[in-house]
């Protein structure tokens, strides 16, 4: 696709959780807990206010169309805050510190005084039914000319556990949201940028890491298209893909409303009830309902049917519409007779609605309420069709596809949050910030100064390790070693089984350091490793002399007059074969001093103790 | 520059970028504006410029909401107490809604459950309140009761309710439900628990009950109110919804929420019990204090020529040996001087160490289990209606409005 002649324009939204001591706006920490762990469940309803306007939020008003009962869960590390139950504390100034920092990092102008705001919400995943949120700094730099707009400080919903039951141990983790200009006009850029502004956000080393922390969300356009906002996109790779999905998406839009418009196409408003023909049917879904509900598309025929995405059609679209009605979806004549309709009752239909072959003809079965309402919806998103593309946020599937999700919230929905007092950010608070080195910057000054390959460089400086690396060469262990244990055997273990996260960091400084001391051989590390994690939570030990007891246990310290003896014995005990390969022998004759030494001594003592003794038998 | 007014378009620009936005207020010597965005920031002044200045626009639709005839007719009284608010997202002011209609408008399915005259007697933060306003509302709900509602609901903020509500109590004999409703979390969260309480507390009004009582949650889950005798209820959490309880009784019945049904235990006054009448005389020179260790009784002399003092004492209803002959003289002097506990549940007796025999001695006299706020507003209205020491005595250890349990459970 050529998307500059699409006219695609595409910004991102990164929220990304940080990693403090404690919530945003209580002093609860900021753990993840397993549902089972809960301590108690309750539940609440949200209804939406009146603005000024007479208006709800459409947004909002979208989600009142059930009455909805939320159900959440509650555990330890939990307080009356994240119940709604009690006033926020003032605003967590660690969080406020590490969003500045990054916006100093993005280069971007603070406010003089932060607001916090309530921002509506009532999807249930917040218990007020709205969002605490900050504008903190504005107008920051990419590398590529794209600009950063805004950075907000915002608390972190609920987890939806399932429906509408939500898990409150999420609730209130200091969250910032890095919004860029719609300044990106190829799929391939929105990942680069994304990529980049999550590396800036990795490189302050105070944010958390792991599936679930950073979330993408995607604005995406085309000329003559609309707005969609994608939500939710948790891994980077899929960025490019999501847009490139949502173009095609667009573009189909755009054809079907052409061809909606040639044809003269329209909606019949007028809702048929269908029940009685489908009396005798052997559609599971349609016998069990109580109420069925026809709308005829008049000139949809084979377009509702027709993929505007992967494993998506307009009909899927349609469905999402209804299903906000609490429906489970739709059928429409474009894919039946299917589902155990027949070919017959669908003739029925058809001629029962009065549809001509043009004609498309969608049916709801519910109880007669909800079948009501999704009717409606149905009818909505079918004139949408003809206008074209809708303003929509939507949601990503799995591969990249999205489905509709609610309207685009309007702005109309934010006003103070009058229990948290406004924090001014003044000339030498600002100047107070740090600025961490960004981790392309690490990566390239361990290849110059460490002397590792930019590989290794890479890994090390993007790695959870990092802080472990840096005080390990700190320590005076050499770069290479402290690299390819942290990242390399470390990974190793993990995959065979190891459970290496009980190894504390402070005992890997102290085995590197014993084997820089000669004390163990680095050969010995993985299997020093997973002793360590097996023996992991004992006793009170010091690191050095839980290594130290490891050491000893898997294989006693061998002197170089040991190693010598035992390469002389092994030598001489394969004197023909050491005569008949010359310096050949070295390698087989390694691998059996090795084996006897059990990794204990380095492997390079070893090769150079044979190697004299080789050369000594051979002269 | 030209002086800025709350609603004028401003140009922001800061770090190169400019916004644009609607200038709110000044807060700090920063100027707040609302950007386009929705968000506030505050600014200094000079980094905004006056863009433009619409012309005021008229405050939206407040049309009259029809009211269905067939339904019987409640009275809400309001006192500043919001259960009802709308929010302005163009400046994010809150604004509470005191009108049958606006509340109507806020919370359409009370219109499903009666038609509403309204009436606001104050605007008040309820720790403003203050016993001549306790007899204008006692004044306002019988008015309405001899207009023949079927019942009177009064919003009142939850701080001093309890005291407002007892108050009520004592003044006025009523035939109909008289009920009290706030909310603990303010009118314009999503989350708010003041529809879920009005609309209980009119289930409650139109119902059986002959009494005063508060309605509110009864837990922290939007499944139920409790229906509280005005004279044993007390606000026992600074902020949670269940923050009200009967104290030393249970509840006189729950609404379940969202079906509205109403039960009402045996205990309950039910409705036609009683008369209509008013006695709205108060006693306002009286006083409630809290005894601490080692509190001097000097502080007492602040309290000399009060016709009344509830003191909320320690334990079985103690204060410091020290104290005695500070307190006989005032009795003497004619105050009458009423013990009641700082722990709230159980009830006084002086009769079981010296200190307290001593205080009886003194002429001290024992509050039963009344809680302290109720014990004072008592006195208050048994002060104001009888003039003699002695009977008004017997009065305060007379079970006068379900506020003395005979016994302790």
């Amino acid at each position: 696709m050529d998307y500059k002649e699409l006219g695609l324009r595409a910004g991102i939204e990164i929220h990304q959780q940080l990693d403090t001591a404690e919530k945003l706006f209580c002093r609860c920490p900021t753990t993840l807990r397993d549902t089972s762990e809960r301590t108690g469940e309750f539940y609440r309803y949200l209804r939406a206010t009146e603005s000024e306007l007479g208006e709800i939020d459409r947004a909002a008003r979208e989600e009142m169309r059930l009455v909805r009962k939320f159900c959440y869960y509650t555990y330890d590390t939990v307080c009356l805050v994240e119940h709604d139950e009690e006033p926020p504390a003032p605003m967590n100034p660690e969080a406020l510190e590490v969003c500045l920092t990054i916006a100093k990092m993005l280069g971007m102008t603070p406010v003089e005084q932060v607001h916090t705001m309530r921002k509506l919400v009532i999807d249930g995943s917040n218990t007020s039914g709205f969002q605490r949120t900050a504008l903190v700094a504005l107008s920051g730099a990419l590398p590529d000319g794209c600009r950063i707009e805004t950075i907000c400080l915002e608390e972190e919903a609920a987890q939806r556990v399932e429906d509408e039951t939500f898990s409150l141990d999420r609730l209130g983790i200091p969250l910032v949201e890095i919004t860029t200009a719609p300044c990106m006009h190829t799929p391939e850029a929105v990942q680069q940028v994304a990529g980049h502004i999550g590396m800036v956000l990795r490189s302050t080393g105070r944010v958390k890491r792991g599936l679930g922390t950073i979330r993408q969300d995607v604005n995406v356009s085309i000329a003559d298209g609309a707005r969609v906002e994608i939500k939710g996109v948790q891994e980077l790779d899929l960025i490019a893909e999501v847009v490139r999905r949502e173009v095609e998406r667009q573009v189909a839009l755009l054809s079907i409303r052409d061809a909606l418009r040639e044809r003269g196409a329209r909606v019949d408003r007028t809702v048929v009830d269908v029940t009685a023909l489908f009396s005798g049917t052997a559609s599971a879904i349609l016998k069990k309902a109580k109420s069925i509900l026809a709308v005829r598309l008049c000139g949809f025929a084979g377009l509702v049917g027709r993929e505007i995405q992967p494993g998506r059609r307009l009909g899927s679209e349609m469905s999402d519409y209804a299903k906000k009605c609490g429906v489970g979806g739709i059928f429409h004549t474009d894919e039946l007779p299917a589902y155990g309709v027949t070919a017959e009752e669908v003739a029925h239909l058809r001629e029962f609605v009065g549809a001509a072959e043009e004609d498309c003809v969608v049916i709801v079965a519910a109880g007669r309420e909800r079948a009501g309402c999704a009717a409606e919806q149905v009818m909505i998103r079918a004139e949408m069709a003809i206008s074209g593309v809708p303003e929509e946020t939507r949601k990503m599937l799995e591969e990249g596809s999205t489905a509709y999700m609610r309207p685009l919230p309007g702005a109309a929905r934010m006003y103070p949050e009058t229990d948290v007092f406004v924090v001014a950010i003044d000339e030498p608070l600002w100047e107070s910030i740090a600025v961490p080195e960004l981790l392309t910057d690490r990566a390239e000054r361990f290849v110059r100064e460490l002397g590792l390959d930019e590989a290794l460089a890479r890994q090390a400086a993007f790695s959870e390790r990092l802080p472990t690396f840096e005080k390990a060469v700190a320590a005076g262990v050499r770069p290479t070693l402290a690299a390819r244990t942290l990242l390399a055997t470390c990974r190793e273990l993990a995959r065979d089984g190891v459970d290496v996260g009980r190894v504390s960091e402070d005992e890997i400084l102290a085995l590197l350091s014993a084997v820089e001391a000669g004390r163990a051989a680095k050969e010995a590390i993985p299997d020093l490793l997973a002793e360590l994690a097996r023996t992991a939570g004992g006793g009170a030990a010091t690191p050095r002399d839980r290594v130290d007891a490891v050491i000893e246990k898997m294989g006693p310290a061998v002197s170089q007059a040991d190693v010598e003896a035992i390469v002389r014995r092994i030598v001489a005990e394969r004197q023909a074969f050491a005569r008949e390969k010359g310096m050949g022998a070295l390698g087989p004759l390694m691998g059996i001093v090795m084996q006897e030494l059990r990794g204990s001594v380095d492997g390079k003592v070893v090769s150079e103790t044979l190697r004299r003794e080789l050369k000594r038998l051979l002269s | 520059m030209e002086t800025l007014q709350t609603g004028d378009r401003v140009r922001y620009v800061n770090g190169g970028t400019a916004l644009t936005g609607t200038y709110i207020t000044e807060r700090d010597g920063m100027a707040v504006i609302k950007l386009d965005s929705g968000y506030n920031i505050g600014t200094s002044p000079e980094k905004i410029e006056i863009s433009g200045r619409p012309a005021p626009q008229p405050p939206a639709g407040a049309g009259v909401v029809v009211q269905n005839p067939d339904l019987p007719e409640l009275a809400i009284i309001s006192t500043g107490g919001t259960i009802a608010s709308r929010v302005d997202y163009r400046t994010g002011a809150v604004m509470s809604q005191f009108s049958a209609s606006d509340i109507l408008r806020a919370i359409p399915e009370l219109g499903e459950i009666a038609r509403y005259r309204d009436r606001q007697i104050a605007s008040i933060l309820s720790e403003n309140m203050f016993p001549a306003l306790w007899q204008e509302l006692a004044r306002a709900v019988y008015d309405e009761i001899r207009h023949g509602v079927a019942g009177v609901i009064v919003t009142h903020g939850t701080d001093t309710m309890a005291y407002s509500a007892a108050a009520v109590r004592f003044m006025l004999k009523t035939p109909v439900p008289v009920v009290f409703v706030g909310s603990q979390r303010s009118a314009d969260r999503p989350s708010s628990d003041n529809a879920m309480n009005a609309l209980c507390s009119a289930a409650v009004a139109t119902g059986d009950l002959g009494e005063v009582a508060v309605v509110m949650h009864a837990t922290t889950n939007d499944d139920r109110c409790a229906v509280h005798r005005a004279t044993r209820v007390r606000k026992m959490h600074t902020s949670r919804r269940d923050a009200f309880q009967s104290m030393g009784m249970a509840p006189l019945g729950y609404v379940d929420y969202p079906s509205l049904s109403v039960t009402l235990s045996d205990e309950a006054v039910r409705r036609g019990a009683e008369e209509p009448e008013l006695h709205d005389a108060l006693e306002e020179r009286c006083a409630l204090l809290q005894f601490y260790p080692g509190m001097p009784s000097a502080v007492l002399d602040a309290f000399e020529g009060c016709a009344g003092l509830v003191i909320s004492g320690t334990g079985l209803g103690h204060v410091a040996t020290a104290w005695i002959p500070k307190l006989r003289e005032m009795i003497e002097d004619g105050t009458t001087v009423v013990m009641t506990s700082q722990c709230l549940h159980g009830r006084v007796c002086d009769r079981v160490y010296n200190t307290g025999r001593d205080l009886l001695r003194a002429g001290v006299i024992e509050g039963e289990d009344m809680l302290p706020e109720a014990a004072l507003v008592k006195l208050m209205w048994v002060l104001g209606n009888e003039p003699d020491p002695e009977r008004a005595g017997v009065l305060m250890q007379t079970d006068l409005a379900g506020e003395i349990r005979r016994r302790s459970v």
